[in-house]
Formats: structure tokens, C-alpha cells, sequence
């Protein structure tokens, strides 16, 4: 499905929703904002893996590595060099992508469930080394207290920064989804053998959008040491990712802001459910089971479906 | 001597957990190779399986009747649990991406995971090794092994050839290696793919069970047990080849010897050596190292 350009009404509900989050830390307690920036940092996550996986049709399977290669690079240029913050900050893309180039280069040779596998195995062993090597990375248990400057050290300055760059990484992806770079993606996910055939590099196609979308995972672990200001090994555990994949889904993977919608979802319901029973994961699961039988698409996708026929057929009759 | 005394043990070691590893892997291969389910529940049906041995060894009073009625009863449950699992939620779905599967699963997990907290609670559970294996042998060079690690040496081989038994030379065993291949052809000719697909699913399943129940005498039963199992499962099956039981076979010895000898080499970094293996061997054959179904 190609995305139309914002209507009025999206316009609208954009506007009141950047609203709705600039003045959420001026009335909400301390724990609903910090709520509200991990449902940012997942969303950003899960948009970015849903550039390869709804975009691509890659099943990255194990994205979280480039979010815990991100979070563990801000920490560790935060706690062992006295560099900028800002430097310690876009470390983490930088080496989330760097990474998501040198297993790039390894899986990109296979395809589908063969590459998902593949990407699991190279991942748990980025995990694994994390996970030992506690003189440098603190090993299971990760590293705590993070100190960070002043700007972005408050409660409400980390949920604005947050807000910021999540914001502004959104609209990044969005243009290049929007791009020829990003209709050729498409392509290639619809098709990969009519893409090459018609002179399209398929192989580094995918590699670059492998390397976007690594890139931006490794932000979105940036941003939960600024939340969180911790960083531990079950940020690469392969379960995350899982959980990763599970809100793109639930929110619609052929939708732009589905994996974002998605995030909020998971989140919001665990925080939810949380509050009166520990059994969480079984509401979860069968949530999981109701999305997967009866909303295909997802919620926005189901959402969507349902707002079409309203605007006339013309529209719905896509290609 | 010394050095080679202390690698013969590794080794001795490390085959009894391949042993384990290729059950369960076996099993996931099945499944793999003909439903083409990558199933992440796998691994929560061999912890359940090792709750339900100390269930059921507990309810015949522990010792040696005990084990072997959990041996005999444990797979049981967890092969009848799949069943109800099967028919109700995965035989909708055959048709969808491996990906939505792959989620179904993983939802499964979650719930089978609460289920046994819910069930046999948070504690650590222990299962007796039964009497009979009770002791040490000294094998080559006079290391003591336990006698139950050369038990499960010997489940093995038994369970590879009943398994390639079943799949080579039974009707249903063939009739799932075509409907691998090409199920509508298969349902053209008559036949119900649909139970066929159910049997497989149950026996793979079945063997995860089982290998819940061989492990539990060795560890401490506990929540989580599933974890990192079902990893490497999903590695040792991809590094055989989808489907091909000797491909699990060879996988799990890959994996499991690595990982002993590695941690005997390199005590902090020792798990990191399974992973490497695969990475290795799937670089140099990226579908795996014997035929794959599909």
C-alpha cells in the first residue's frame, strides 16, 4: 500500500497529538512520563526494525542486537571517555549501524527463515560476549546509574530529549520509506526476482536498508540509556525481539506508524495488567493469539480497512 | 595425561547434553521440516515436560518407580497438550507466513510459561535419579562418569533410528515427507493431510517432552530452563538442515562438544564457541551441513 500524503484530518490528528505530548510531563506524574518515553524508545525501535521487516520483507528476526549495541556504546563512551555527550549519544547509532553492516555482509547471501536464523546466531553471539566480558561491559549485570548531563538528566528534560529525537528520526524514516529508495524496497519486497530482473542490485538494496535500519535501533537503545540510564545484556536477548516483532504486528506492519501504535499498546496493557496480577505474559499471549486470528493487518491496519469504504471504492480498489 | 584425561571427561560431558540437545532438536527438526513451524513453544514443552516428571515421579513416590513412570507418562502429557494445541489454534494457520506462526508460537510460549508458574509455582524442583543408575563407572584412563550420563548416551542412537524408522519406512513417515514437499499434490490423491500434519506435530512435540524428562534427574527444574534451550535447538536445526534427523544429530554433537571443550579452554568465553561453530558452518554451507526438506 503506497502512502498517500497527509490529509487534513491526519494533519489534524498529528497536531493534537504533538500537543497532547509536549503538555503530557506538565500534568502527569513522574511515572506515566517515564511510561510515555519507553513506549517512545520501543516505538522508534519497532518502526525501525519494520523499515526491513513491513518495508523490506527481511525477517530480521534479531533486531534487539542493534538496540543493545547502540545502548551499550552511548554507555560505555558515557562512563569510560570524557567525551561530549553528544558524541557518547550518536555513538550508538553509529555503532549499531557499523554492526548491522558486518552482519549484513554475512546474512545477506540467504533469504527469509534461513536468514532470520542466521542473524539469531550471530546475535547471540554479540550477546554472549556482552554477556562474559564483565571487565568491560559489566557482564550480566550490566551497568547502572549512568551519569549524564544536565540538560537531559531530569525526569522531564530526558522526556523532551526523548521526544525530540524520536520525533525527528520518525520523520527521517518516513521521507526515505518515501523516497525511490524506499518504493524500490517495496518492490523488491513484493517481488525480488521481477526488482533484479528489471536492474535493481536487490542484495545491496537490502544491505543498505539493514544498515538504516540497524542505525535507528541503535538510537532508539541511545534514548533508554537516557530514560533509564541503565543498560543490561537482555536488551540483545533474542525474547525482546520477539517482543519487538509481536508490536509491529499488533499495531499493522504495512502501516508507517503501525509498529509505533503497537508499542503504545504492549506497553500501555502491561503497565495495565501489571498493576493486578504478575501473570502478565499470559494476557499477553493470548492478546498475541486474538491479533493473529482475527486482525491480520493489525490494529491500524483493521482500523483502516474499516474508514475505506466511507471515502468510496476508488480508493480501496489499491493494486 | 592429565590434559587428556580432563578433554576425555569434557567430552563425556558434552555428548550427554548433545544427547539431550538432539531429542529436543530432533523433534523441532520434525516439525521444522514438514509443518515448517519454527517453533519457539519447543522449548516450553521440554520444560513442562521436566515439571511433569516431577510431578508424576512424586506422585509414585520418588526413586526408581517414580522416573520410570515419568518417562513413560511426562511425554504423554506434553504430546496430548500439543494435540489440543494443534487442533485448535496451528492447523488454522498452515497457510499464513512462517513469520505469523513463528508469533503464534512465541504466544504460546509466553502462555505455557505462565501456565507452569501458575501450576508447579517459582521454586526449583528436583527429580531422583532412579536407583538403578545410582554410582560411577571408570571408563578409559579412570575418570568416574555417572552412570545415568551413560543412560542417556545410550537414549540417543535409540531414539535417532526409531525416528528415522518413522520417517522412512512407515506410511504415515512418507506420506509427511511428500505433503513436505507438496501438500496440495498430496490431498489430491486422497489422503488427509490435515491428520497426518497433527501426528507429526504431537511426535515432534512429543520428543521435546521427553527430553524435559531425561534432563530433569541431571539439573535443577526450574521456570526459564527453556530459554536459552530453545535457542540453541533452533541453531543445531538450522546448522543440520531443516527436517534431516542426522543433520540434528550432527548439529547437536557440533553444539554440545563446542560448548564443553570450550568452556574447558576458555572458562569465560566457553559460550561463546557453540555460537561461533554456527556461524562458521553456516557461512561455509549457509542451508546446512546435510539435506534439508525444504
Amino acid at each position: 500500500m503506497m502512502h498517500r500524503g497527509l490529509s487534513k484530518r491526519n494533519w489534524g490528528i498529528a497536531a493534537a497529538v504533538l500537543a497532547f505530548l509536549l503538555l503530557l510531563p506538565l500534568f502527569l506524574p513522574r511515572f506515566y512520563v517515564y511510561q510515555i518515553s519507553l513506549i517512545l524508545v520501543y516505538g522508534l525501535l519497532a518502526t525501525s526494525l519494520n523499515i526491513v521487516l513491513g518495508y523490506g520483507g527481511v525477517f530480521q528476526f534479531h533486531h534487539c542486537v542493534f538496540y543493545g549495541m547502540g545502548g551499550y556504546a552511548t554507555a560505555l563512551f558515557l562512563t569510560k571517555t570524557g567525551l561530549p555527550f553528544v558524541v557518547s549519544f550518536a555513538a550508538g547509532g553509529v555503532f549499531a549501524a557499523i554492526l548491522s553492516f558486518l552482519m549484513g555482509l554475512i546474512t545477506i547471501r540467504l533469504s527469509k527463515l534461513y536468514f532470520g536464523m542466521l542473524q539469531i546466531s550471530l546475535g547471540s553471539l554479540v550477546w554472549a560476549i556482552i554477556y562474559r566480558w564483565y571487565s568491560f561491559t559489566g557482564g550480566d549485570d550490566g551497568i547502572h546509574g549512568i551519569e549524564l548531563p544536565d540538560l537531559v538528566s531530569s525526569p522531564r528534560g530526558s522526556y523532551y530529549f526523548t521526544l525530540a529525537v524520536t520525533l525527528l528520526c520518525l520523520f527521517v524514516i518516513y521521507k526515505i520509506l518515501k523516497s525511490p529508495f524506499g518504493s524500490v524496497l517495496q518492490g523488491i519486497r513484493d517481488n525480488p526476482v521481477r526488482s533484479g530482473m528489471v536492474g535493481i542490485n536487490v542484495k545491496r538494496h537490502i544491505l543498505a536498508a539493514l544498515i538504516i535500519a540497524g542505525f535507528f535501533g541503535g538510537v532508539a537503545g541511545s534514548l533508554f540509556v537516557v530514560v533509564d540510564r541503565t543498560v543490561f545484556p537482555d536488551m540483545l536477548f533474542w525474547t525482546l525481539s520477539l517482543e519487538v516483532l509481536v508490536m509491529c504486528l499488533i499495531g499493522g506492519w504495512f502501516k508507517f506508524f503501525g509498529p509505533m501504535l503497537g508499542a503504545a499498546i504492549v506497553i500501555a496493557l502491561r503497565t495495565f495488567v501489571s498493576g493486578f496480577t504478575v501473570y502478565w505474559a499470559l494476557v499477553y499471549g493470548i492478546v498475541m493469539i486474538f491479533v493473529i486470528f482475527f486482525l491480520p493487518d493489525g490494529v491500524l491496519g483493521f482500523f483502516e480497512e474499516k474508514i475505506k469504504p466511507a471515502k468510496g471504492r476508488a480508493i480501496a480498489d489499491k493494486g | 595425561m592429565l590434559f587428556l584425561q580432563k578433554v576425555l571427561s569434557q567430552v563425556l560431558v558434552g555428548l550427554s547434553r548433545t544427547t539431550i540437545l538432539f531429542i529436543v532438536s530432533s523433534g523441532m527438526s520434525l516439525i521444522l521440516g514438514v509443518l515448517r513451524i519454527p517453533n519457539v513453544a519447543h522449548g516450553s514443552l521440554y520444560m513442562i515436560g521436566a515439571f511433569m516428571a516431577f510431578s508424576v515421579s512424586h506422585f509414585f513416590g520418588g526413586g526408581s518407580q517414580g522416573f520410570w513412570m515419568a518417562l513413560l507418562l511426562a511425554p504423554v502429557g506434553v504430546a496430548i497438550l500439543s494435540l489440543v494445541a494443534e487442533r485448535a489454534l496451528f492447523q488454522h494457520l498452515y497457510k499464513r507466513e512462517h513469520l505469523m506462526l513463528l508469533l503464534l508460537t512465541f504466544a504460546l510460549s509466553l502462555i505455557f510459561g505462565d501456565l507452569t508458574k501458575l501450576v508447579w509455582g517459582g521454586e526449583y524442583k528436583s527429580v531422583p535419579v532412579p536407583q538403578v543408575f545410582h554410582g560411577f563407572v571408570n571408563v578409559i584412563g579412570g575418570f568416574p562418569i555417572p552412570l545415568y550420563n551413560l543412560f542417556l548416551l545410550a537414549v540417543g542412537p535409540v531414539v535417532a533410528v526409531l525416528l528415522w524408522l518413522f520417517v522412512n519406512k512407515t506410511k504415515m513417515g512418507k506420506i509427511a515427507r511428500a505433503a513436505a514437499v507438496d501438500r496440495e499434490m498430496v490431498s489430491a490423491v486422497g489422503i488427509n493431510v490435515s491428520v497426518v500434519f497433527a501426528a507429526v506435530f504431537v511426535i515432534g512435540c512429543l520428543l521435546a517432552g521427553l527430553g524435559g524428562v531425561l534432563v530433569a534427574p541431571t539439573v535443577s527444574v526450574t521456570l526459564g530452563m527453556d530459554h536459552t534451550l530453545i535457542m540453541e535447538t533452533f541453531l543445531i536445526v538450522i546448522m543440520g538442515g531443516l527436517g534431516n534427523i542426522w543433520g540434528a544429530l550432527i548439529g547437536a554433537l557440533i553444539f554440545g562438544l563446542s560448548q564443553s571443550l570450550g568452556i574447558m579452554i576458555w572458562p569465560q568465553f566457553g559460550i561463546i564457541f557453540p555460537y561461533l561453530a554456527v556461524v562458521i558452518v553456516l557461512m561455509i554451507k549457509p542451508t546446512g551441513l546435510l539435506k534439508s526438506t525444504w
